[in-house]
């Protein structure tokens, strides 16, 4: 195989550069042993889109000042042999010995390619996409409950309401955004039985001028509070702020865009499995091939409130947020969906019961339609 | 040799003297200008593009160590370059020959698009029923074909209708990315693949490999294998002559009864199945399958690239190779700099600018005139 024909050519390289050099190579050697732990972090987009990025570049932040632990940053990487080559380029030339790939894209071909050429480098990506039948051992997946940080948003917003419409922009009518709908209209259902979430799907991920007419387009059908999911969150949050009315976040923490109307927001912690991952590697531990969890295991969290959010709401939040801790379950059938009036949740179902991966409807409470 | 001496007959004989039995090497000085004046303008854009790190607060000469390391000093750099500059030289050549026929065609990313979709899309039934090297050959063929289809509409377009070719064929690539989009969120979509719409997968077995003994596949050695092809064909054959002929005088062509639509469609054309040949690579090299990751923009910077070589075919391979290795090492300097990635892009974008102006330096110095300088004397 070529690659095989590669790793021959580099190995011969270095030992021919090792002998050319010995001393240098064994002070390099040395060193190379001293530093414990190189990440090589890759982005999609830029690292301050106030979104998805943004809040793995918080938590690639955090993750530097663990001693022993070096981290190599790439933003706007594309979704290409682009991410390939940087990932090789953070082994080749960085000796980056952990690689965190953060855009879903980036796992077939690329991650999975990556892993079988570079077999003792970890290899982990942001979307539960790992197969343990398929897949590199070296190779995993990690991902964060949402929804939860949804469900928390749609209490205090329930409360933070005075029309008892929120409005939702949301980019692609699958699995993950329809969970966070539906948890947000969940949690404002169960402080506030009048509420009603409307939604508008945008299309795509990335659509700015979509979004901020979406978010208007809501506001003028009453409703006063506006959240979303989208890659970058901030059309939407200056949109509701200009408006005049309240918003939740998603994602990151966009409390800095609306200084008047920020209830609070859905935020992933990476932090928690990113310096998990390190501690694991630093203690010679197997890094575990599959990370997923929620507010229960410190990977998803809320923005600290702001001027938008209600002492009632305030209060029903940081309830909701001890009883999410204590794994008490959202969603709690019998719950009808939207179109057809079917029963889609027939029971209580755990916060992270895969059954709730598969959802493909919206609950009775949202207005809008998937098709 | 023939045409370009003047003869003896011409020429006072004091003039001979210096010239003489170097014909070649004035030749070679007369030449030397397209290699002076670019080099030059290198410097002058490497000199703004220092002070632009000055001003903040970064080492010039750091930027140039980090390009160097990442973009050519190691075998990994040196193939992570070659790997990123084939598309390149493909979607260049795309810009370049139509432009030899006085034709500004901006449309190769939407052939890209179109040919990797095409290629994608036909191997659909293919795959475990035809064997690999078929289903290759039936792919390129998919991808080369529609992407000339795709730039000769905006070819045929200009030639009857009159349609301006640089606006038709940038608003075609966006109703190709949209056809992608189209089949590939809908009949085509791999239902396997739930959050990222693409076509079904190829499979291992049915990808093009490596050049052997490198990291980098064989759209690169086709790449340049065409560029010389075309190289020839556009300086060397009846049909590049007439198609120069047109470029430079298009109601000329007319009345010397050059096929001129022909011409220009047949340009538009070559373009295309260039720019759909880099989509099928694309495919069937890296993604192994069809979806909006097609769309990365090599189209445009292929715009540059060919600028850049003047539509040059044989020039664009090292200027494509001088982008890739600014691309490859643009991780490097992110990393190790600090430096947004946009920065790369700012010294992508000055040496267009300083190149583009450097064009008016052309003719203006007598030293590259060792012949006309003469006649004026």
């Amino acid at each position: 195989m070529s690659s095989a024909d590669f790793s021959r050519r580099a190995f011969l390289q270095t030992t021919a550069a090792g002998t050319a050099g010995l001393a240098l190579s064994l002070a390099g050697a040395t060193r190379a042993f001293a530093a414990d732990l190189t990440v090589g972090i890759v982005y999609v987009g830029a690292r301050d889109d106030f979104g998805w990025n943004q809040a793995h570049a918080v938590a690639a932040q955090a993750l530097k000042a663990v001693p022993g632990v070096k981290v190599v940053e790439e933003e706007n990487v594309p979704e290409t042999d682009a991410c390939a080559k940087t990932m090789e380029s953070m082994i080749n030339l960085d000796g980056a010995g952990l690689i965190l790939a953060t855009s879903f894209g980036y796992y077939t071909p690329f991650v999975v390619d990556m892993a079988k050429k570079y077999p003792k480098v970890e290899f982990r990506h942001a979307a539960p996409l790992w197969n343990k039948d398929k897949d590199p051992k070296n190779a995993g997946s990690y991902f964060g409950y949402l929804n939860q940080g949804h469900y928390v948003d749609g209490v205090a917003a329930g409360l933070s309401t005075k029309s008892n419409k929120l409005g939702f922009v949301a980019a692609k009518p699958i699995a993950s955004v329809l969970s966070n709908i539906n948890s947000f209209m969940l949690g404002a259902r169960k402080v506030n039985p009048n509420a009603t979430v409307q939604v508008i799907f945008t299309g795509d991920w990335s659509m700015p001028v979509r979004e901020a007419e979406a978010a208007s387009a809501l506001v003028d059908a009453g409703c006063d509070v506006i959240t979303c999911h989208v890659d970058s969150p901030k059309v939407v949050i200056e949109t509701a702020e200009k408006r005049g009315v309240k918003s939740c976040g998603h994602n990151a923490s966009q409390a800095p865009l609306a200084p008047k109307g920020f209830i609070t927001g859905a935020e992933y912690k990476w932090e928690t499995i990113y310096k998990g991952y390190a501690a694991d590697l630093a203690a010679g531990k197997t890094l575990s091939n599959f990370t997923a969890g929620g507010i229960e295991a410190d990977m998803v969290q809320n923005t600290p409130f702001g001027a938008g959010a209600s002492d009632a709401g305030k209060t029903a939040a940081i309830a909701a947020i001890a009883d999410l801790k204590a794994k008490k379950p959202i969603y709690v059938g019998p719950l009808k969906d939207n179109k057809t009036g079917k029963i889609v949740i027939d029971k209580a179902y755990d916060n992270l019961d895969p059954y709730l991966d598969q959802m493909n409807y919206l609950l009775e409470g949202v207005v809008g339609s998937i098709t | 040799m023939s045409s370009g001496a003047p003869t003896a007959s011409d020429i006072p004989a004091a003039a001979i003297k210096p010239a003489a039995g170097s014909d070649w090497a004035l030749r070679l000085r007369a030449n030397s200008e397209y290699v002076a004046i670019p080099a030059f303008a290198l410097l002058m854009a490497a000199l703004l593009f220092a002070l632009f790190l000055l001003a903040i607060g970064k080492s010039p000469l750091d930027f140039v160590a980090y390009v160097w390391r990442g973009g050519f000093g190691t075998a990994f750099s040196f193939q992570n370059t070659l790997q990123r500059s084939s598309p390149l030289i493909l979607t260049a050549l795309a810009v370049a020959i139509p432009a030899r026929i006085g034709l500004i065609m901006i449309g190769a990313e939407g052939a890209l698009v179109l040919g990797g979709f095409a290629a994608a899309a036909i191997a659909v039934p293919l795959i475990g029923f035809a064997p690999p090297f078929l289903t290759l050959l039936i792919m390129v063929v998919a991808g080369i074909a529609v992407g000339a289809l795709w730039v000769g509409i905006a070819g045929y377009l200009r030639y009857a209708r009159g349609v301006n070719e640089t606006i038709s064929s940038l608003l075609l690539t966006y109703i190709g990315i949209a056809i992608m989009n189209f089949f590939v969120e809908g009949v085509l979509r791999d239902a396997s693949n739930p959050n990222k719409p693409s076509t079904k997968p190829l499979g291992d077995a049915y990808m093009v490999g490596k050049i052997p003994g490198t990291d980098v596949h064989w759209g690169f050695a086709v790449g340049v294998i065409l560029a010389i092809a075309l190289y020839v064909l556009m300086t060397r054959t009846t049909f590049g002559f007439a198609a120069r002929v047109t470029g430079g005088n298009f109601r000329a062509a007319l009345a010397q009864g050059l096929p001129v639509g022909k011409l220009i469609v047949s340009c538009a054309m070559i373009a295309g199945g260039c720019a759909g040949l880099a989509g099928f690579f694309e495919v069937a090299a890296i993604q192994g399958r069809a979806n909006a990751s097609l769309a990365a923009g090599y189209g445009f910077t292929g715009i540059l690239v060919s600028f850049l070589a003047r539509h040059n075919p044989l020039v664009i391979v090292p200027v494509a190779i001088l982008f890739g290795g600014l691309v490859a090492s643009g991780g490097l300097i992110q990393r190790r700099m600090d430096l947004p990635d946009a920065t790369v892009l700012v010294l992508q974008g000055l040496i267009f600018v300083v190149l583009l102006t450097s064009e008016t330096l052309y003719g203006r110095f007598a030293f590259f005139k060792p012949i006309k300088g003469r006649d004026r004397t």
